[in-house]
């Protein structure tokens, strides 16, 4: 019994790093209806990125983060500003291929540059720390931080959309992107800082994913399914229901795992489709597409 | 053909199905059709590998082109399909001895069946969803084949070599060109490969051209408009989803077939089924035929001279699809029609208006 109580734990857990990844990707899609299929190796990219800024600092890997965080938001609105704003439109297809051919490029760019090789962002041990809660359950330091990095992105978000000048330009384009340009809204300025806060998140995730686990440059497009299906059971538009999302997901694959070690990712994904059938429009829906 | 309308405005309009290029095009076709087949007869086996690997590629690049280009469903997960129709094919013919040849159609059936489930899941996902969840179902498959001990499990399994010699027609090759069975077997896929290739084309053209090609052009330019004029969108769409999967299962049961050996990353692979598709599709024209044709044609050059360089290689096809997205989102093929008005499988119907009564293109 206890053993199951720490695998919901663990998936809890697991969940804050789901909605992380899903955060991201939630913000794109929110404000400019661009589903980015190059997300996963765009974490990939940014778990990389600390790397390489670990490495030539001499820092740990939080250090490294902080540092990567201003990069990633400058990667994102140049992307944005000067590839990705050009394929929005009423057609689906421009945005879908061109972060598709991103996503191709980004991994085979960093196969070609660190080979497939495995990595790992070490933290100086505190990965292999955790607090016991008595009874043989034990919740990981590592993993902990993540679920409340989770929490805090997700108040950050929640506050910049609601609460500052930046996101009322993110809420009016969204909803009627041409009467926001009548009032004078900048909309390609305005999107361009939403994927640059999207890849802050996005670097984020990459700290802990990095940390987590081994990454090679191939694993990125997993990490894309994850973050769609934490999204798309969570309901779109609403951020917090998209961390119920990460967290449904994250239980799924753990309990999944533990009636039998192959079925963890099956699991989720069983989950996320049971989910479609019976609510498509997720559990916690807000936005009307 | 010219269809006249028995009005009197007939002698001033006129619907255009057919033209005099279409019309060469289809004897160029024929020909062409017979030069492939004759092939065999007068290039070496590389070549004859490397055709089998471009006719399969067409075949999937044209399910792809119907679902995408004419459906409006963009999937990401048509190694889903490919997978399906290669383990039904070894599942039958390792499991229960059915001969290969039989196996290969089966496969169709089965994609086709596991095709329904799967659609009356993912098609509640609109648009751009619509394409990751095709891409979430294609990896149930693959972990699902993963489980499949008696076929390997994760790492997959061979065809016995009984499997791939006793087909029908080998000795009749074998005899014909005086080639050794492992030739003989190259030469019999890449015959199937020309014949799936071929009546992949003439299906999609005749399609196109039936009402329900009129119904996806509809549900194409503006979905709510085709159902208030009593087009059934979603019966439309499932039916395009199930055609493209019975015949993305087959050509996935052919290539792997030629290649003898199965394993869930390699019949499931994203890369190879799905991406290479796309960049062919969007390379050479989407929504219409004859991009796939002009792409695979593109992708053949490219791979020949670049694919030792590996990853650099796969960087320049996405940073070209990428590119040609931008720039001409209707590919090389749209840059053609734009500038010379080429239209080699007429699909579409054309008004033309004749002044003062005379037949003059409007």
């Amino acid at each position: 019994m206890l053993s199951w109580i720490d695998a919901i734990l663990q998936g809890v857990l697991l969940g804050g790093l789901y909605a992380l990844f899903a955060a991201g990707l939630s913000l794109m899609f929110g404000i400019m209806r661009l589903v980015n299929l190059a997300h996963g190796d765009l974490i990939v990219f940014a778990a990389f990125i600390i790397l390489v800024i670990a490495d030539l600092l001499g820092a740990n890997i939080f250090v490294a983060t902080a540092v990567t965080l201003p990069i990633m938001f400058a990667v994102g609105f140049v992307l944005q500003r000067y590839l990705l704003n050009r394929t929005l439109g009423k057609d689906i297809l421009p945005p879908l291929l061109v972060t598709f051919g991103i996503s191709i490029v980004i991994q085979n760019g960093l196969l070609e540059t660190f080979s497939a090789d495995n990595q790992r962002l070490q933290a100086f041990g505190i990965e292999t720390q955790s607090w016991s809660l008595g009874g043989g359950i034990a919740v990981g330091v590592m993993p902990t931080l993540t679920f409340a990095s989770a929490v805090i992105a997700i108040l950050a978000l929640n506050w910049i959309m609601y609460r500052t000048e930046l996101g009322r330009g993110f809420r009016a384009t969204s909803d009627d992107p041409s009467t926001a340009q009548l009032m004078g809204i900048d909309n390609h300025k305005v999107f361009a800082a939403a994927t640059g806060i999207a890849f802050v998140v996005i670097t984020l995730s990459a700290l802990y994913f990095g940390n987590r686990a081994q990454f090679d440059p191939t694993i990125g497009s997993f990490r894309l399914l994850y973050a769609f299906e934490a999204v798309i059971i969570g309901g779109l538009g609403s951020l917090w229901g998209t961390l119920a999302g990460g967290i449904i997901l994250g239980v799924a694959q753990t309990i999944g795992a533990k009636i039998n070690p192959e079925w963890q990712i099956l699991a989720g994904h069983v989950v996320f489709l049971v989910v479609l059938v019976v609510r498509p429009r997720g559990l916690f829906p807000r936005a009307v597409d | 053909m010219t269809d006249s309308i028995s009005t009197p405005a007939a002698k001033r309009f006129r619907v255009q199905t057919r033209t005099r290029v279409s019309t060469v095009t289809v004897i160029v076709g024929i020909a062409v059709f017979a030069l492939l087949a004759a092939a065999p007869a007068f290039v070496s086996r590389s070549v004859i590998q490397d055709l089998f690997f471009v006719l399969t590629m067409l075949a999937l690049a044209q399910y792809w082109n119907l679902l995408a280009g004419y459906a409006g469903l963009v999937s990401v997960g048509q190694q889903a399909f490919v997978g399906i129709g290669a383990y039904t094919l070894f599942a039958f013919t390792i499991l229960t001895g059915t001969n290969a040849l039989v196996a290969i159609f089966l496969a169709g059936f089965v994609a086709m069946i596991l095709a329904i489930p799967t659609a009356l899941v993912i098609f509640r996902l609109r648009g751009a969803y619509f394409a990751i969840g095709t891409w979430v179902a294609a990896e149930v498959f693959r972990l699902l084949a993963a489980q499949w001990k008696t076929l390997g499990g994760g790492t997959g399994t061979s065809l016995p070599r009984s499997a791939t010699r006793d087909i029908w027609g080998i000795e009749f090759i074998k005899d014909l060109f005086g080639a050794k069975t492992s030739a003989a077997k190259d030469i019999e896929a890449y015959w199937l490969a020309l014949l799936v290739a071929a009546g992949t084309i003439v299906l999609v053209y005749v399609l196109l051209r039936s009402r329900f090609g009129l119904a996806l052009s509809a549900i194409r330019d503006s979905e709510p408009a085709a159902g208030s004029l009593g087009v059934r969108n979603f019966r439309t769409k499932l039916w395009i989803f199930i055609i493209a999967s019975f015949g993305t299962g087959i050509t996935g049961a052919l290539v792997l077939f030629q290649k003898a050996r199965i394993s869930p990353d390699a019949a499931f692979s994203v890369i190879d089924w799905t991406a290479f598709v796309v960049f062919i599709v969007v390379i050479g024209g989407i929504g219409t035929i004859e991009g796939p044709i002009i792409g695979v044609i593109i992708f053949y050059v490219l791979q020949n001279y670049l694919a030792d360089y590996g990853t650099w290689y796969l960087m320049l096809l996405g940073a070209l699809a990428t590119v040609v997205m931008l720039v001409a989102p209707q590919g090389l093929w749209g840059l053609m029609v734009k500038h010379y008005d080429l239209h080699l499988f007429p699909v579409r119907r054309r008004l033309f208006v004749n002044k003062h009564g005379q037949d003059k293109d409007g």
